[in-house]
């Protein structure tokens, strides 16, 4: 079963929201972050390019053309394999774990798992960022060491940085009392709030 | 919660029969480890799994049917294996089945009530989870070994998730040493190794390790006892070791050397890392130390050394004799205050000329010093590099010395400026209070201390130029010598172990499980496979496994 929504982020990329439910006891949600566009691509290299002809046109060395065209090259590889997020996955499985996986706009895939034991809560913290107020979902969890204490908040979907998650219409709930109720957890959140998710802009 | 089938993916082409492995209460998950095949006597699959239940403390028993046939179902098949559940009663009793050339599995475990009332028997839905027996066995992700008081059978009750997953796969290898050629009475399906790896020399240097790590643990404890005699810790004697980089690295290398050769064995794997990497860069360090070594003989680098060295202390005393007469001028067109100029120029000189005679005294025993240092790169490379550290800081002594005159010179000049600014002001320090208090001078106290102030304000520009320039060069020496401490540091910290065991053995530094969704047709039960994930010091795409079937 699979649904689709388009959304917008804060700065005005066009962000899709897609969810798959493979089995009443597996959920994955997938968020696409805008692409890179040919106009930036164009801008930043017409822009290197342009400095290194003037820093030619004072040097008369033509190394540092070769130069701009070598750190050009490297800069894009090293962008697209580090930092540019083409997608991102959320598995939820049924008394297994969370499952978060980024994928590069070049292939690579990062993965973490957290395994259900470890999860305390899953909740919307708030930020503020520049003169707004925005809502992220983030995982909660548990202190081997002290019982009520949290070891670790773990943001959810940070590939596109300026995203705000917030439910404004319907709470789509995960199947009855949800996937994370039903595995025992201490605070069992009923329904698990981020799939409408509210965009300013 | 949902039933979890942990299936192992070389067991997916296996023919029809019994799965064999440990089923978790607390997960509700069936950890499938082998797979038994037909035609087998119950009593003699029961022996087997006694057996192995008393060698590896797992509770192995028979989970279920697994059933690997044709398109067409077979009716007597399907009965006979639900008379299986009656034989070997496990609840929940699990029957996967899966058609042969096909992608489609179907899974149930049912619980059984009774022989007679199997109507009413439950049926839940299970999901199927595939591993890498071989991964999961090798990546060490389980929690270590179970304390010795511990009953049998009492185990893991503390590791959750999928840490008892990984360490009943662990620890079932008594399951695992019958081969698939054995003629024994139950024919087993799991992970097959290669074969027990048998070299004469593997085995001699097993065989030698525990007596030549006793002996060199001997030795270095005799090392390090003597090193810590009394006669060391007087204080000319500590205060001069503590200053040199050389005797901090014998004794960082001491103690790298006590690790390695200790005669306890490492209680888990980070600290066999530890041990492996240090091993490594030791043995690294020391190579590169013998090609200096023999670099430097070979073209008889260390002669030369000796007689360019004398030569080249003179050319810097010049330079600095030079950089003097120039402050004693006008140095960037600022003028001077001449007095003062000439007495700290006059002071310094001196000490140049001091120091050239003691280098010029020396000369003769240049070479004998050089060579023998020249000998301890055989400790390793990072030795010689802190002696070369060393020698320059001796070398550039004189330097040291000028900055810190100039230094003390500076500070005593600016403590007294405060001092009397704050008197000019008509304040005073209150030492009791930590603050500025205002305070009521004498007339000739007013006098004299303005007085004293303006003298030291119009001699500023003079101390502050000579400290800004033997600051810089104070500087510069030790730029040279912090890049020096780098590459030492370098040298004794990079893990090479773990590095290569990145490039040839990935699995083994495992850093945790990722699943993966595989096709799922809706009425199946769902299928997952478990990869587990590599730690990622290199920016790569993760490795992934073939999907079974």
């Amino acid at each position: 079963m699979e649904d689709e929504q388009s959304f917008s982020d804060i700065c005005g990329g066009r962000l899709a929201l897609q969810r798959r439910c493979y089995s009443p006891s597996c959920l994955e949600f997938c968020l696409s972050c805008p692409r890179i566009t040919l106009r930036s691509l164009t801008a930043v290299t017409c822009t290197v390019w342009l400095a290194a002809y003037g820093l030619f046109t004072l040097c008369e060395n033509s190394m540092i053309l070769s130069a701009a065209i070598f750190i050009t090259l490297l800069g894009l590889l090293g962008y697209l394999h580090f930092v540019k997020i083409d997608h991102e996955t959320l598995l939820i499985i049924d008394s297994l774990g969370i499952q978060m996986t980024s994928s590069y706009a070049s292939g690579k895939e990062s993965t973490t798992f957290i395994e259900m034991g470890e999860v305390k809560d899953v909740v919307i913290n708030e930020a503020i960022y520049m003169q707004k107020v925005i809502y992220y979902l983030c995982i909660l969890l548990k202190d081997p060491v002290e019982p009520h204490g949290i070891s670790q908040v773990v943001p959810l979907f940070q590939g596109g940085r300026r995203q705000d998650h917030l439910c404004i219409q319907q709470k789509v709930s995960l199947g009855d009392g949800g996937i994370l109720a039903s595995s025992g957890r201490q605070k069992v959140k009923d329904t698990f709030n981020f799939f409408n998710l509210m965009f300013s802009g | 919660m949902v039933l979890k089938a942990f299936f192992p993916t070389c067991c997916a082409s296996a023919d029809s029969g019994l799965l064999v492995g440990r089923w978790v209460p607390e997960q509700s998950s069936a950890v499938v480890l082998a797979v038994v095949h037909f035609p087998f006597i119950p009593i003699q699959v029961k022996e087997l799994l006694a057996q192995v239940q008393q060698a590896s403390q797992v509770g192995v028993t028979v989970l279920g049917t697994w059933c690997h046939r044709r398109q067409e179902p077979e009716e007597s098949l399907g009965h006979f294996l639900e008379g299986l559940g009656a034989i070997f009663s496990h609840k929940p009793w699990f029957q996967l089945c899966r058609e042969r050339g096909s992608k489609s599995w179907s899974c149930k475990a049912t619980h059984w009530q009774g022989p007679t009332s199997h109507a009413a028997s439950g049926e839940d839905q299970v999901m199927l989870i595939f591993y890498d027996q071989r991964k999961v066995l090798l990546s060490q992700l389980h929690p270590p070994a179970v304390l010795p008081d511990r009953q049998a059978g009492d185990t893991t009750a503390s590791a959750g998730g999928l840490a008892a997953v990984f360490d009943t796969v662990a620890r079932s290898e008594a399951l695992f040493q019958s081969d698939r050629f054995d003629e024994g009475p139950v024919r087993l399906s799991h992970w097959q190794s290669e074969g027990v790896e048998a070299s004469i020399l593997v085995e001699l240097a097993k065989w030698a390790a525990g007596p030549v790590c006793l002996l060199l643990a001997c030795l270095l404890s005799l090392v390090s006892a003597a090193s810590a005699c009394r006669v060391f810790k007087l204080w000319p004697l500590s205060f001069i070791w503590s200053k040199l980089s050389t005797c901090e690295q014998l004794r960082h290398r001491l103690e790298q050397l006590t690790l390695i050769f200790s005669t306890r064995k490492a209680k888990n794997p980070a600290q066999l890392m530890r041990k492996a990497n240090m091993l490594v860069s030791v043995l690294l360090d020391v190579a590169l130390g013998l090609m200096l070594l023999s670099w430097l003989h070979r073209k008889d680098l260390i002669g030369q050394l000796a007689d360019a060295l004398i030569p080249v202390a003179d050319h810097v005393a010049e330079e600095l004799q030079h950089l003097l007469q120039w402050l004693m001028g006008a140095p960037a067109g600022l003028k001077m205050n001449r007095a003062l100029d000439q007495v700290l120029g006059r002071f310094f000189l001196y000490h140049i000329h001091l120091w050239i005679s003691y280098i010029h005294l020396m000369s003769p025993f240049i070479e004998r010093i050089l060579w023998h240092v020249g000998l301890s790169a055989c400790l390793g490379l990072t030795v010689a590099l802190s002696i070369l550290s060393d020698i320059i800081a001796l070398l550039t002594f004189h330097i040291y010395c000028f900055y810190v005159y100039g230094a003390r010179l500076y500070c005593l000049k600016i403590h007294g400026l405060s001092s009397l600014w704050r008197l000019f002001r008509g304040k005073k320090w209150n030492v009791l209070r930590q603050r500025v208090d205002s305070c009521s001078y004498d007339l000739d106290q007013l006098f004299i201390g303005t007085l004293l102030f303006t003298i030291l304000v119009f001699l500023l520009p003079t101390t502050a130029l000579y400290y800004l320039v033997f600051t810089l060069l104070r500087l510069l020496v030790v730029t040279v010598q912090g890049l020096i401490h780098l590459l030492v540091d370098l040298i004794n910290s990079l893990p090479l172990y773990s590095l290569g065991l990145r490039l040839c053995r990935p699995y083994r530094l495992a850093a945790g499980v990722k699943f993966r969704v595989l096709e799922h047709e809706t009425g199946r039960p769902l299928r997952l496979l478990m990869q587990v994930s590599i730690a990622c010091i290199l920016p790569c795409s993760s490795k992934g496994l073939r999907e079974p079937g």
